[in-house]
Parts: C-alpha cells; structure tokens; sequence
C-alpha cells in the first residue's frame, strides 16, 4: 500500500522563498535550498516549488534554485509558476525537478500538458488548479478555474478540466481552494472529494491547511492521496513530525523515518 | 569510481549527485568500452522499456553490460535499468538483456482505488540477506515510480519485496547484479544507504 503523502510548498519569488496569504501581500521567508533541505531531513515526502518572479528576466534564478536543491536534497521534488512550453519543462527537469507543475499556461493552452506529458511522461505532468467556488450558479460543479491568484475568472468548471487534463495527460492534479488558502482553517473538502471522486489519478489537497486534523479530514472525507501544506510549517506551528505522527497514530499509512 | 551508464534514460544526474553527496567518485558515459573496463556501475532509467533498448543497442551499450556482468563486474540497475536486466517485458516486442531470468509485467489492478503508475513511498520487505540490503530496516519506505515490475523466474533472485494489490519484487539479484524498482536516488536516507553500501560492495552475496 501506498503511504498518504505530505507536501510542502514553497513560493520563491527572485530566489527567495516567500508565504502568499490569498496569493497577496508576500512576505519574505528565507533561503528556498535551506528550507527544503531541512525539511527533508525532517521526513517530508515531497516539495513542491512555485516561482512567482514577476520579470521572466529574473526567471534564470529559479533554475539556480532548483540545481541546489537537487544537490542537497533526496526526495522527489516538483516545479511550477511560469511553464509554457515542453521545452520550459525541459530545463527544471534537466535541472533536477522530477515533476512538473502546469496551472495558468495550461488554461490559457491545453495542449501544453499532452506535449509535456509525451516528452517525459505523466508522471511528470502535475496539473495545477486554482479554483474558487462560484455561488451564482454559473459552473455545473459549483466551482471555477481563476488564474492570476484569482484574480482572473476564466469561466471554466473546474471538474470538467480536472477531467480534461487527465484526459490530455497529467499524471497528477494539485486541488487549490483560493477560498481556503492562508486561512489556516482547513481544506476545502467538499471541492476535493468531488474531484477525487471523478479522476483516476492522485489528487493532492491544497489551500487552507492549518492543524494536523486539517490533513487528516483532507486525506480522508477528501479523498486525496497526498496534502500540501505551507504556513503551518514555515512559520514552525507545527514539525513533519508532529503532523506524520498525528496521521498515523489516526490510522493512515504514513511514511515514519524517525 | 562507480560509471553511470547514459542512455538518456533521464537520471543519470540524479544518480550522480547523490553519489556526490555520499562523496563517491563517479561519471556518466556513454562509452561502451570504458563500461567494459568499470570498477563498478550503476544502471539508472526512467521512462520505457522498449525506447530504452533501442538506445542501449544504438550505442552498443547492451553489450557492454553483459560483458561487465559475465565478467563480474557490480551491478546496480534502478528502475527501467531493473526492468531491462531480464528476459523480457510485456512493455515491448524487443528482447531484454536475460542477465536476470524472469519478465516484468504490468500492474493491472482489481481495485480501481489502485492507480497506475505505482507512485509514491511504499514499504520495503527484505527477503533475503545482500550487502546492498544490509541498513534497510523492516518497514522502510522507498519512491516508486513504474507501471511494470520484475517476475524474476527464479525465487532465489528476490531479494526484497513490496505490496500494491499484488507482492511483487522490488529489489532482485544475483551474483554481481543487484537491482531495485523503486529511485534508489530520491528515496531519501534509506535510498542514500543503500548507494553508499553499493559503492562499497565487491560483488559478491556472501
């Protein structure tokens, strides 16, 4: 049996790791290489890396950030924030990354996924999404795919492009509740079941997770396979540890390397 | 010094910098007489079977291997380098190295709960004794990543195994050839051990 996953999460914006809260107001949080090297030699599964440079000048720093990181760090580790070709994934893989992560290039251009996923896999294809609930009726699923941290409604329903892209190849699908994120109050769980309900491939939960029973509810009522999380790490609340050993004295399959 | 044999298999740097981090000598080739003539080699792999042969054979690499293997050179096959050590694979037509007897078959789940590929961190059951094997502990997880595993026709060439829907084979050997399914290179600590034994290993079981 597969154990559940825990995933951390780390913005990097001009090399330097920084918490968004509802992806405004980012603050400045520390060295990315050092911070996930001490997670993963707390016992984290998994790190998951978005650049959020602004200028695509600067871009060249983040692939700085991922040859250290793959340098020092030996758990697998996926790259996202500012992919748009096969060949942009080319160079974090080449750089280290084992996986890929496609969110707003691949809504504003599917295809994006099938070429990446012919060139290295699914596998290696984790498709993104941000989603926001939609309380006007206006999406079959309640929900919606925004972009640009919310702030761009792209009028796609959120279920039909998690099947969409598992149709086009994504190995894997990142379920981000914009509604939950930074809020520390758990996962949007309704929104994640659904999803986990209707693909054949992981889900991981993100947005919102706060307390160790967060990740419990998630990977449970949820239904997802793996739980990403930021804020209670980053800001030390809680240790790999505590959480792994919380989810497991509930009953999980987790991995313990302690 | 370990060669890391390049096929394009996509790891290869991987491989190489966790030998780097254990401080372990090592370098990527493609050249199939310096393969011949390693102290040691690790076969690294990602992707198919099938595309991984066919690059093996364009640059003379499957003979390589099995030059180095009969001559007793240490082996260490990861992943799609595991795979290929057998006789064959339902993942392709073409003939496999047969260093290693037995095929690799595809996960075919009767639980849809099962996803294939099989990825993620799963235990490890060490079945038998083997230097490479000697700081795995009961329970250790390891990072898989395959939709195919290895049926080693032999049982005495399991040496650990791990459970999804069926038992299968994660790490076989025999003699100077030890080979795991599961990224020995991202498998954390366990993994890093498990190379750091590798590099020490003369090549023989007992």
């Amino acid at each position: 049996m597969l154990s559940k996953r825990l995933i951390s999460c780390l913005d990097v914006r001009d090399g330097r790791l920084v918490k968004s809260v509802r992806f405004v107001d980012t603050k400045d949080i520390g060295d990315p290489v050092s911070a996930a090297r001490r997670y993963y030699e707390a016992g984290l599964d998994e790190l998951v890396f978005y650049d959020i440079t602004a200028s695509s000048d600067q871009r060249g720093i983040m692939i700085d950030v991922v040859e250290e990181v793959a340098r020092q760090v030996f758990i697998p580790f996926s790259v996202g924030g500012g992919l748009r070709s096969a060949d942009d994934c080319r160079k974090v893989l080449e750089a280290g990354a084992e996986k890929v992560n496609l969110n707003t290039a691949a809504v504003g251009n599917p295809g994006v996924i099938t070429e990446a996923a012919d060139a290295f896999g699914v596998q290696a294809v984790v498709l993104s999404m941000d989603i926001r609930a939609a309380g006007d009726g206006s999406m079959p699923s309640g929900y919606e795919i925004v972009t640009h941290g919310g702030r761009h409604a792209t009028g796609m329903d959120a279920l039909e492009w998690a099947r969409r892209g598992e149709a086009l190849g994504a190995g894997e699908i990142v379920v981000n509740s914009i509604d939950a994120d930074g809020t520390l109050e758990g996962y949007e769980l309704k929104l994640t079941r659904m999803i986990a309900d209707n693909v054949g491939i992981p889900v991981i939960a993100s947005g919102g997770g706060g307390r160790p029973e967060h990740l419990y509810d998630a990977l449970t009522e949820g239904g997802a396979d793996a739980a990403l999380v930021a804020s209670m790490l980053h800001y030390g609340h809680y240790s790999v540890d505590s959480i792994k050993q919380h989810l497991h004295d509930r009953g999980l399959k987790i991995r313990l390397t302690h | 010094m370990i060669h890391i044999v390049d096929y394009d298999a996509g790891n290869q740097t991987s491989v190489k910098r966790a030998l780097d981090h254990l401080g372990v000598a090592s370098v990527i080739t493609s050249d199939s007489e310096e393969l011949v003539r390693a102290e040691r080699i690790v076969f690294p792999g990602v992707g198919h079977a099938h595309s991984a042969l066919e690059t093996l054979r364009e640059r003379g690499l499957d003979k390589a291997l099995k030059s180095a293997a009969g001559q007793g050179t240490p082996i260490l096959g990861i992943c799609v380098g595991c795979q290929v050590l057998l006789t064959g694979s339902e993942e392709t037509d073409l003939p496999c190295l047969d260093l290693i007897g037995g095929q690799c078959l595809r996960f075919r789940p009767d639980d849809d709960a099962l996803k294939v590929p099989h990825m993620g961190w799963n235990a490890l059951e060490v079945g038998r004794e083997h230097p490479v094997l000697r700081h795995v502990r009961p329970g250790d997880e390891v990072y898989f990543v395959h939709a195919y595993y290895p049926v080693p026709g032999d049982e005495r060439d399991v040496l650990a195994r791990s459970r999804y829907g069926v038992e299968f084979a994660s790490v076989i050997g025999r003699r100077n050839i030890v080979a795991a399914q599961f990224h020995v290179e991202k498998s954390g600590p366990v993994g890093l051990k498990m190379l750091g034994e590798f590099a020490r290993w003369d090549g023989h079981t007992c």
